[in-house]
């Protein structure tokens, strides 16, 4: 018999019942919740009459509406402006309370972008089944979890059952062999690689990503591949446990104690797909070729290297492809054979749960320094993605940093990725934004989005315009 | 949970690949707390020519002449024709919400982003697979006769069309037991207490520090 994958294993572990047509009844270890996608879900709860099944294994944060700009954090919850952001807040509030979820409310230090504070709390462990409200939930796959988005109904139904009803994907691996070269981020891996396989290249699989340079990122780094994974199609994306997982999440305050640290940690090693293992998809990837990426168009698949041009749907022959090319170059404002070079930018954003830790703001603060934002960008905005991020920044000066180079610095949130609150791009304004999707209309009406690594989008913001960012001496 | 049996209805057109929640139903709109309400922003950027916002009487607002759904043909459609990766995107599941509120019951594409397809079925929403073959003739026939109208029999898992034709479709038996019955999956859920309970005791043992 075959090995067993990574993800097989997460499975297996995690089957309560089998029913006679295949699915099951699968247990879920933790459930993040946000305000957007939980109001309706403890509604629910409320309506038939039910409790949570374990308060405990749930942790909320608000990080969708809130606002990011100092002065509207100050009061809490009741200085946010718009009305029904704030009622959604006041909602996730007044919901946790009454069930008795664990929340870290707006201005507590440790709230943030539900993707980010999980792993950061070790509140997402190796080997747990990880669900929230929010499709990027695969992010917490980084640690060898098996993670993913779900809808509302089915927030609440986890909160009542701590199951869920799924069907098992099938196993794909996506390996990165070989090393990258210098300037090459784990964002334009992933970028890279749904170029390759497209949008829906994943859809039906969980995604098991491999390789030497997947082994060579940090964990951070391959959060924000896994982070992707739902933009290539797949639900879940995985990487299979090693030291650095073992050590990243050695001593955080949801993480196993000293006396049940040898245990767990002898059980996360176990958490890799075995050699003999059979993967129903695989592509590979040679490292060595993957440029810095920007995206041209309205779908994460429409990515090219930031050497080449915006493509021509003429040269396209399937005419469905070429039918949506053609829309995005119009949404986009750009005409095919356009150097990606030669396009500016209006707007600049550093955020999102894609690209908001410590190591991005980090990146993109090396090539800020001692620069200054270009005078055609009217804003660049750095949003941490969470307070201790934030914390951890302004102890290393970057925020100072950020700030003479002409940077706004903020507090933590979903920010411009989705544009919900107050940051937004106006209508037709053009932004290289370190967030995963670049649909119409993602970071305000009519805006345009161009996908990019945390350092190209600061090398944007000097410049004015894409530019590669191996083109910088630190 | 509503029970879905059979449904005749206008067939809508949305030629296009990829269409994704925001276009669905832009983020502006999921403020609200509530389920319903959600149909007249059903995909609002297309479907108005001013930018909605909550709150605005929408039936005020400048509707798009070239968006689809304002054609007066499609008037009253229930059952919307797609294309490949239709849903992808967020897991938002305002979306279906707003599809059902608008008055879809039923989506034909020849795929689905997987958690849009699954939000679906939990909304009473029946999205059916077809080859991209039948589902290039159905956008044909429906751009060819004003009125088109296809009969979804869930039972007999049939699409008829208007010259009776039937197009059998494939769905996952428990979903379409669920659907039938008006289901609700936590009540089903919750007749396995007892397991769920046995498999929390197991794994207490095994991996204490899930539970601590
Ligand atoms: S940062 Fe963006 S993608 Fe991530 S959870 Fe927030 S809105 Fe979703």
């Amino acid at each position: 018999m075959a090995g067993k994958t990574l993800y097989d294993k997460l499975w297996e572990q995690h089957v309560v019942r089998t029913q006679d047509d295949g699915t099951c009844l699968l247990y879920i270890d933790r459930q993040l919740i946000h305000e957007v996608t939980s109001p309706q879900a403890f509604e629910g709860l409320r309506l038939a009459g039910r409790r949570p099944w374990r308060s405990d294994a749930n942790l909320a944060t608000p990080d969708h509406n809130v606002p990011t700009t100092p002065d509207d954090r100050r009061g809490g919850v009741d200085s946010i402006s718009d009305p029904v952001a704030r009622l959604q807040v006041q909602t996730l509030d007044r919901n946790c309370a009454e069930f008795a979820i664990p929340e870290f409310s707006i201005n507590d230090p440790r709230q943030g972008i539900v993707h980010v504070v999980g792993p950061e709390e070790g509140a997402t462990l190796p080997g747990m089944t990880v669900v929230c409200g929010d499709s990027h939930t695969s992010t917490h796959g980084a640690l060898g979890a098996l993670a993913h988005g779900i809808g509302t109904s089915e927030v609440e139904h986890v909160l009542a059952t701590q199951c869920l009803i799924q069907s098992k994907s099938k196993n794909m691996r996506v390996v990165i062999d070989g090393k990258v070269g210098p300037g090459v981020t784990a964002k334009d891996i992933v970028l890279a690689i749904i170029g390759e396989i497209g949008t829906a290249g994943g859809t039906g699989y969980a995604i098991e990503f491999a390789g030497q340079a997947i082994r060579d990122l940090s964990i951070e780094g391959r959060m924000t591949v896994c982070n992707m994974a739902i933009e290539a199609g797949a639900r879940a994306g995985m990487v299979a446990v090693d030291e650095k997982t073992i050590d990243y999440v050695k001593g955080r305050p949801f993480a196993p104690g000293p006396e049940l640290w040898a245990q767990a940690v002898a059980a996360w090693r176990e958490l890799r797909s075995d050699d003999d293992a059979v993967f129903d998809r695989e592509v590979v990837i040679d490292a060595a070729t993957i440029q810095p990426q920007v995206t041209w168009g309205t779908s994460p698949e429409m990515v090219v290297p930031v050497g080449g041009r915006v493509p021509d749907p003429a040269a396209e022959s399937d005419p469905v492809k070429a039918e949506g090319m053609r829309r995005a170059l119009d949404y986009m404002g750009l005409s095919a054979g356009t150097p990606i070079t030669e396009i500016t930018v209006d707007k600049v954003f550093i955020g999102s749960c894609t690209n908001s830790r410590i190591e991005d703001l980090r990146a993109a603060a090396a090539v800020a320094r001692g620069r200054k934002v270009a005078d055609n960008v009217k804003q660049a905005l750095v949003v941490p993605g969470s307070g201790l991020v934030k914390r951890q920044a302004e102890e290393e000066g970057l925020d100072r940093l950020f700030i003479e180079a002409g940077f706004e610095w903020r507090e933590p949130g979903c920010s411009m990725c989705l544009a919900m609150n107050a940051d937004r791009l106006a209508p037709g304004e053009r932004c290289a934004s370190t967030s995963n999707r670049n649909f119409e209309g993602r970071q305000g009406a009519g805006g345009r989005t161009h996908l990019v690594s945390p350092a190209m989008a600061a090398a944007a913001a000097v410049t004015g315009c894409f530019v590669d960012v191996r083109e910088f001496e630190n | 949970m509503e029970k879905f049996d059979k449904v005749t209805g206008i067939v809508a057109p949305m030629d296009r690949a990829n269409v994704d929640t925001d276009a669905i139903i832009p983020k502006q709109f999921l403020k609200s707390i509530q389920r319903t309400g959600f149909g007249p922003n059903l995909f609002d950027e297309w479907r108005y020519l001013d930018v909605g916002e909550p709150g605005m009487d929408n039936s005020q607002r400048p509707l798009n002449p070239d968006f689809v759904l304002n054609q007066p043909r499609y008037q009253g459609a229930s059952i919307l024709l797609a294309r490949e990766n239709f849903g992808c995107g967020s897991s938002r599941e305002h979306a279906p919400w707003a599809l059902l509120d608008y008055g879809f019951r039923v989506i034909i594409a020849p795929s689905f982003a997987d958690i849009f397809f699954n939000n679906c079925f939990k909304n009473s929403i029946l999205p059916i697979v077809l080859d991209e073959q039948t589902v290039d003739r159905l956008f044909r026939e429906v751009a060819a006769s004003e009125g088109y109208r296809l009969t979804v029999d869930l039972a007999a898992q049939t699409i008829t069309t208007p010259g009776g034709e039937e197009i059998p479709f494939a769905v996952d038996e428990f979903r379409k037991y669920c659907l039938l019955n008006g289901l609700d999956d936590i009540g089903l859920t919750l007749q396995h207490v007892d397991d769920i309970r046995a498999y929390e005791d197991r794994r207490r043992r095994e991996a204490p520090w899930l539970f601590a």
